[in-house]
């Protein structure tokens, strides 16, 4: 099988159509794995990952360990509250010490954009970047595709909306780079002041409107509203927000019966998405989750090669 | 003091419009002649400079020298050292230090310690207490210990009244104010210019409206409180249409530019893969906003270039993007890329007149400064420039203690090659000789 020839996952922005064909055929074969009733491969025996956590995480840090557990990887989880993070020691010391005790991959999740570039241009190790600050969540984006590929069979000409705070989302960010690489068309649906100023570098569509957005779509994705942008004084209240931008049966009722329901978690419910939409049957929630797994391994396949001894 | 003679080299003057080849004499620290067939008289230096530039030494009119209280990140000795090897005589240095330059003390320490130092060193002293902005300090007293001006620089006066109230105040001293134009809540928690670059990178942006929107405010207090106000580091176009403006309207406002904000933009955080060293406040903007302030460079809007010389120590910028502080540093690399831009012909319309003029004759002015001329009986400050010493920038050579710079590796062609303080070469070829 190919691998692919980068030391680092950072974003999707900069990888090709191929890259992500490639990582997304990987996990179909890791998900068989997962399927299995013993689910462990020997692949990443021997070697070692480092999952590095300076946010909360629940979705993405489990689903990682879960990857480098079924491949029989060895690692360790430092998170942001505990250890040298909170003594002042910088994240290239960190990381530079940890290293030395034979780290090969790195797992970072970070408040500030940029810092997955910043921490892969000062190790030998690959870093994954598991989101950093408003910047990339690759592995969300990659599976979220998955999870679309997976119901509807292809990525080209699917229309997907993605409504919510789009400005602070670095799930967006992936997924509007990663989906139009793979031939879909994206729109994004918000409040203009949680829009990132000059959208168009991004190529996607604008539709403030989210009733218009989703007629004719095929996948809607609804993102977390993190409740500290109200006070920022970004829109005036949770239920103004829940009704003009909320996902519900109301503003999905003139869209398509197979629409994909999305969200990349945690949810806000009766926010963001309402109870009915999350839990109904056109809601892929648990499916996104299931799939992260299968991604993960996949990349850790592809990056750690499982043929680097020889 | 050794009589130096520099024989034959382009002369240039902006203050007197003279550009040409001739002889420089200088006798006891002062220029004594300046003519053509001039010998060197018996016990002299001459400096050949048949292929050399001379011109009025140059003046930085805005840097940082973090002394007192940051020494770590540069003193006012390494400073100095700094601003000679970057051909610059004389530097004029912001109030932003520990203790903040508020009072008559730490302005006398200054020129205390710039008794020492390579160049000539001149403290702009704070424009209110602390540098909060509440109360305004003690700008007659200062004045008569040695400041040349008055800046709250790193920060803007954000209550109008204050800013109003010292614009009057200082009219009544003759005195300078720089004003760093931003207003925080529009550039809250920013780390770069906002638009198309800092949407795609996450990072928070600056716009250009936080800037435009403090300038039109004291424009608008300049226009009855009378007095001078010199905008420090201009970055937008649109800033550089307001000055442009108030300038026609008989407003005495004057402005600077860095070079970096002449020759990057935000773009270079992007390729840089978020390289801390080109974080920097004001940011560096779009490529409109960059046109727009050559465009007033060359019309007159914006009278000076300044380095905006921020040093800090690695450790603090060697860290997360958001975590780094702002700041580019700059004595060592002004003139060779300034230079740079000339020598390469792409900036239309530059000469070096004009360079000169901006570096040394304006600053001189604005702050009411001897030198920034080449007039006979004048004090010897000199800057000799050799137009095709190419070389690349490596911060690891510099005399800052700082390595901050966004610039390292370019290749660039022009360099000083003397720097000489009241008749004393300070620098020659490279190394600091004012021991």
């Amino acid at each position: 099988m190919q691998t692919l020839r980068r030391k680092d996952i950072l974003g999707l922005e900069e990888m090709s159509a191929e890259e992500i064909t490639l990582i997304l055929e990987t996990a179909r074969s890791m998900r068989e794995i997962i399927q299995r009733k013993i689910k462990k491969v020997p692949t990443l025996r021997g070697r070692t990952v480092l999952n590095l956590f300076y946010e909360p995480s629940t979705r993405t840090k489990a689903s990682f360990e879960l990857a480098q557990k079924y491949m029989s990887a060895d690692s360790v989880s430092v998170a942001g509250t505990s250890s040298s993070l909170v003594k002042g020691e910088t994240l290239k010391d960190t990381v530079r010490n940890v290293e030395v005790m034979g780290i090969e991959c790195v797992i970072m999740r970070h408040p500030v954009s940029g810092s997955a570039n910043y921490l892969a241009r000062n190790v030998e190790a690959s870093v994954i970047n598991a989101g950093d600050g408003m910047h990339e969540h690759p592995t969300q984006g990659l599976l979220d595709m998955f999870t679309i590929l997976d119901k509807k069979g292809r990525l080209e000409e699917l229309k997907v909306v993605i409504v919510g705070d789009i400005r602070h989302s670095r799930v967006a960010r992936s997924n509007m780079w990663g989906l139009q690489k793979m031939g879909a068309e994206v729109v994004v649906s918000a409040p203009p002041t949680l829009m990132p100023p000059d959208m168009e570098a991004f190529g996607v569509k604008y539709c403030p409107d989210l009733e218009e957005a989703v007629e004719e779509a095929d996948v809607v994705m609804a993102l977390r509203l993190q409740k500290e942008r109200q006070e920022g004084g970004l829109f005036p209240t949770l239920r103004e927000y829940a009704e003009i931008y909320g996902l519900t049966s109301w503003s999905v009722a003139k869209a398509k019966d197979d629409l994909l329901i999305m969200h990349p978690g945690p949810i806000n419910r009766g926010v963001e998405i309402s109870s009915e939409l999350a839990d109904g049957p056109r809601s892929v929630v648990l499916e996104q989750v299931t799939g992260g797994v299968a991604v993960r391994m996949a990349l850790l396949y592809l990056l750690m090669g499982g043929v680097k001894d020889e | 003091m050794k009589t130096i003679l520099i024989k034959g080299g382009r002369v240039i003057d902006p203050s007197r419009n003279f550009d040409d080849r001739a002889d420089l004499l200088i006798k006891d620290g002062v220029i004594e002649a300046v003519k053509n067939g001039l010998k060197a008289p018996s016990g002299s230096e001459t400096i050949d400079a048949q292929n050399l530039v001379v011109m009025p030494g140059l003046i930085d009119m805005h840097v940082h020298l973090r002394d007192p209280g940051y020494e770590y990140k540069e003193d006012i000795i390494t400073g100095s050292r700094a601003a000679a090897a970057g051909g610059f005589t004389a530097v004029a240095a912001m109030a932003n230090t520990d203790p903040v330059g508020d009072d008559p003390t730490t302005i006398r320490y200054i020129r205390e310690r710039a008794g020492s130092a390579a160049v000539r060193i001149y403290p702009i002293g704070a424009l209110t207490k602390g540098l909060e902005g509440k109360e305004i300090a003690e700008l007659g007293r200062m004045k008569t210990a040695g400041a040349v001006a008055f800046s709250d620089d790193g920060r803007p006066v954000l209550n109008g009244m204050i800013m109003r109230n010292a614009l009057q105040y200082a009219a009544g001293l003759g005195a300078l104010i720089i004003a760093h134009e931003e207003d925080p809540y529009l550039s809250a928690k920013g780390a770069m210019h906002e638009g198309s670059v800092s949407s795609v990178l996450g990072l928070r942006g600056i716009p250009s409206a936080a800037e435009e929107a403090m300038l039109a405010r004291d424009l608008m207090l300049l226009e009855t409180s009378g007095g001078r106000l010199h905008i420090a580091h201009v970055s937008t176009a649109g800033s550089v249409e307001l000055i442009r403006r108030a300038k026609a309207e008989g407003l005495k406002v004057t402005a600077e530019v860095t070079p970096h904000h002449l020759i990057l933009t935000d773009r270079a955080v992007k390729n840089s893969g978020y390289n801390t060293n080109t974080k920097v406040n004001p940011p560096l903007r779009a490529e409109s906003d960059r046109q727009a302030l050559w465009a007033g460079l060359l019309d007159g809007t914006i009278d000076v270039i300044a380095s905006d010389h921020a040093p800090h120590h690695t450790d603090d910028k060697d860290v997360e993007f958001d975590f780094a502080p702002f700041g580019i540093a700059g004595l060592e690399t002004t003139l060779p890329l300034m230079l740079d831009e000339f020598f390469s012909g792409r900036i239309k319309d530059l000469t070096l007149p004009v360079l000169v003029d901006k570096m040394s004759t304006a600053p001189a002015q604005i702050l009411g400064l001897e030198g920034g001329t080449l007039q006979e009986g004048g004090a010897a400050d000199i800057t000799i420039v050799d137009p095709d010493r190419s070389f690349i920038i490596n911060p690891e050579t510099w005399h800052s203690k700082s390595r901050n710079t966004p610039f390292a590796g370019r290749q660039l062609k022009g360099a000083a090659v003397f720097t000489i303080v009241g008749g004393r070469v300070v620098m020659r070829e490279g190394v600091i000789t004012d021991q």
